[in-house]
């Protein structure tokens, strides 16, 4: 079965993206194929590549990035949602004249339109808010 | 099919859980998880409708990691079913569509 | 194929952006051509009040927003009647009147007979 994730909540203020984490990882266990996992509102905090957890706390962006480079999964973070939140690639930082950029590895930004895409080509869309 | 329905909100500070019940239908199920655990508690508002829709067939299961995380393991009504993330999974996949309370 | 997506939105509008951003969905959607639908639920009835003069917060009136849904082809619009009810709200305070009015049954069926659901 096709599955697709929508993650609502950002990582760390609440448990919600580590339990889509946790649910991508049994889906995938179980032979699964999962379509996209989409980022949107305070998800998109998940994709920031300046969080710097501590060391002994479980880092739930290395999880997604390890899960997305094994199972080549599709990370798409909202850009309208991302760009209100300081979430950047290195184009949009070009584009609004930023110094910087901050999108994590295997993450990367796209429309809105991406979560109804999901959900047209996907057989399960669970939302974790 | 039906509809699984995910709580993941304490029925002591949100109205997530209580919301649910009022449309939860009786070949849907229910799973509770993260704060929503709490759900599981004789006292939490809702459980007493929670143990009607019990009664009329629909099925109650929460996550047991989030039960033991919170120290609630001792406290799971017979009738609510403990379950890890790949019975979560099989689950969305036994219902027609899931509908996410928070 | 086409697929019938039910967004719940069950918000109250400008405290949190979780009302703006499903309405975006909602609008986002259109373009995919599917059977998409809105239930406005708990404190997301708020949002259909036409008397919201957000300006005075420095928001978007989502108020002059919603009609935008039918434009974009979205012609299900649900609101549950208990949750008007309970805020006694009226339905002529309601910016919308297209509206169908469901109890709490009927939103059990209408849930049981979507796709996919999409909740904020």
């Amino acid at each position: 079965m096709i599955f697709s994730l929508a993650v609502y909540s950002a990582p760390y203020s609440s448990q919600a993206s580590y339990s889509a984490y946790q649910f991508a990882v049994s889906l995938l266990n179980q032979g699964h194929s999962l379509h996209r996992v989409f980022f949107y509102q305070d998800g998109v905090h998940n994709a920031t590549n300046l969080a710097a957890p501590p060391q002994d706390e479980f880092n739930l962006q290395k999880a997604w990035q390890r899960l997305a480079q094994d199972h080549h999964l599709d990370l798409v973070v909202c850009i309208a949602a991302a760009l209100r939140r300081g979430i950047l690639d290195e184009s949009e930082a070009k584009r609004y004249d930023k110094q910087s950029h901050n999108l994590a590895t295997e993450f990367c930004i796209s429309g809105l339109g991406q979560l109804v895409e999901a959900a047209v080509v996907s057989d399960r869309l669970i939302c974790f808010g | 099919m039906s509809t699984l329905h995910t709580i993941n909100k304490s029925p002591y500070t949100h109205n997530t859980l209580v919301s649910c019940l009022k449309v939860c239908s009786e070949r849907d199920g229910i799973l509770l998880l993260e704060d929503g655990v709490f759900g599981i508690l004789t006292s939490a508002p809702g459980a007493d409708e929670l143990q009607q829709l019990i009664q009329r067939g629909v099925k109650v299961f929460a996550l047991v990691n989030d039960i033991k995380a919170r120290g609630l393991e001792e406290k799971v009504a017979p009738n609510i079913e403990p379950i890890d993330y790949n019975a979560f999974v099989r689950l969305t996949l036994n219902h027609r569509c899931v509908q996410s309370w928070y | 194929m086409n697929k019938k997506i039910l967004l719940i939105s069950r918000q109250a509008p400008y405290g949190k952006s979780t009302a703006r951003e499903a309405i975006d969905i909602a609008l986002a959607a259109s373009v995919y051509d599917q059977n998409i639908g809105i239930l406005f639920m708990d404190d997301g009835v708020f949002q259909l009040l036409k008397s919201q003069q957000s300006q005075h917060i420095d928001q978007k009136n989502i108020a002059l927003i919603l009609p935008a849904l039918s434009l974009y082809g979205i012609e299900n619009i649900y609101v549950h009647r208990e949750s008007l009810d309970i805020r006694m709200i009226k339905t002529d305070e309601l910016i919308l009147d297209d509206l169908q009015l469901l109890d709490n049954n009927a939103i059990g069926n209408l849930l049981s007979q979507q796709d996919h659901l999409l909740s904020f």
